[in-house]
């Protein structure tokens, strides 16, 4: 009963810190090249135009959830199960969500870079 | 990219991974903690790696945000796992940890995805008509893309 709570858990972690980082993403991409706009505007600016889009809130929401969700896992489960679990499942979801919402060109060489990472991250942790 | 793109992901690697290990560090002096003693919580903010750790994770937030603001998630994200192997490595030559065969085939599976990742464009989506929220980036994304 107690494996169920901690897939149950990992799932849970590896959908809010997809959502985070993809609802992240979505928003620094309307922002625009941060870089340019500081020098163009400030600063100031540059956290306004950000904090001003509505996905960067729900993204902070996504991860504040993901790390509670990772927290509570660990007390279910074993740290060296949750976290290379979590974290690679993580990779292959963000390479799938990425595609789905934010239309990337996820082609066959990023898939193999995602899929080599996460075996790896799923391997240091073996 | 640039080289000034490149630092920005080396930022990101780096503070990621020198900043959980800075709060594993203080976590370590904390010690436990559970919810029926929410102040003992209040005291690992005094706690000097708490600190730095919090600090650093603060500076690679920044540096994740700046660099998905030119690159993909699926660029950003592996580009960055090299931490994985830093921290590995770090464990390796600085703790002088046992390495077993299956961190290193680990090690080698994430350096190959690093490879594969960097040696392709930064920026997929075609939204170039769309350009930046803010006016003084009016110009199109894909005209940003190639530098």
């Amino acid at each position: 009963m107690n494996e169920v709570y901690t897939w149950a858990g990992v799932g849970a972690v590896v959908l809010t810190s997809v959502a985070g980082d993809v609802l992240l993403s979505k928003t620094m991409k309307q922002v625009g090249d941060v870089g340019k706009l500081w020098s163009k505007t400030g600063l100031i600016t540059v956290i306004r135009s950000v904090v001003r889009i509505p996905y960067f809130l729900l993204s902070l929401l996504a991860m504040t959830l993901s790390f509670y969700s990772l927290l509570f896992s660990l007390s279910w489960g074993d740290v060296s199960l949750v976290a290379p679990a979590a974290a690679s499942l993580t990779f292959v979801g963000n390479a799938i969500a990425a595609r789905i919402f934010l239309h990337e060109r996820v082609d066959r060489r990023r898939w193999i870079a995602a899929l080599l990472v996460a075996g790896g991250v799923a391997l240091l942790a073996a | 990219m640039t080289l000034r793109k490149y630092l920005i992901l080396a930022g990101v690697t780096f503070f990621a991974s020198a900043g959980d290990s800075l709060l594993s560090r203080g976590m370590k002096d904390v010690g436990h903690i559970s919810f029926s003693r929410i102040p003992d919580m209040l005291l690992a903010i005094t706690d000097p790696y708490i600190v730095l750790g919090i600090l650093l994770l603060l500076a690679f937030f920044a540096c994740y945000m700046t660099a998905l603001s030119w690159a993909d998630l699926t660029y950003v994200l592996p580009a960055t796992s090299l931490g994985y192997v830093v921290v590995a490595l770090m464990g390796k030559f600085v703790l002088h940890e046992q390495v077993p065969a299956t961190r290193w085939i680990g090690i080698l599976l994430i350096s190959a995805g690093v490879g594969f990742v960097a040696g392709g464009p930064a920026r997929t989506d075609n939204r170039g008509k769309e350009g930046s929220a803010h006016p003084a980036l009016g110009e199109p994304v894909s005209s940003r893309v190639k530098s």
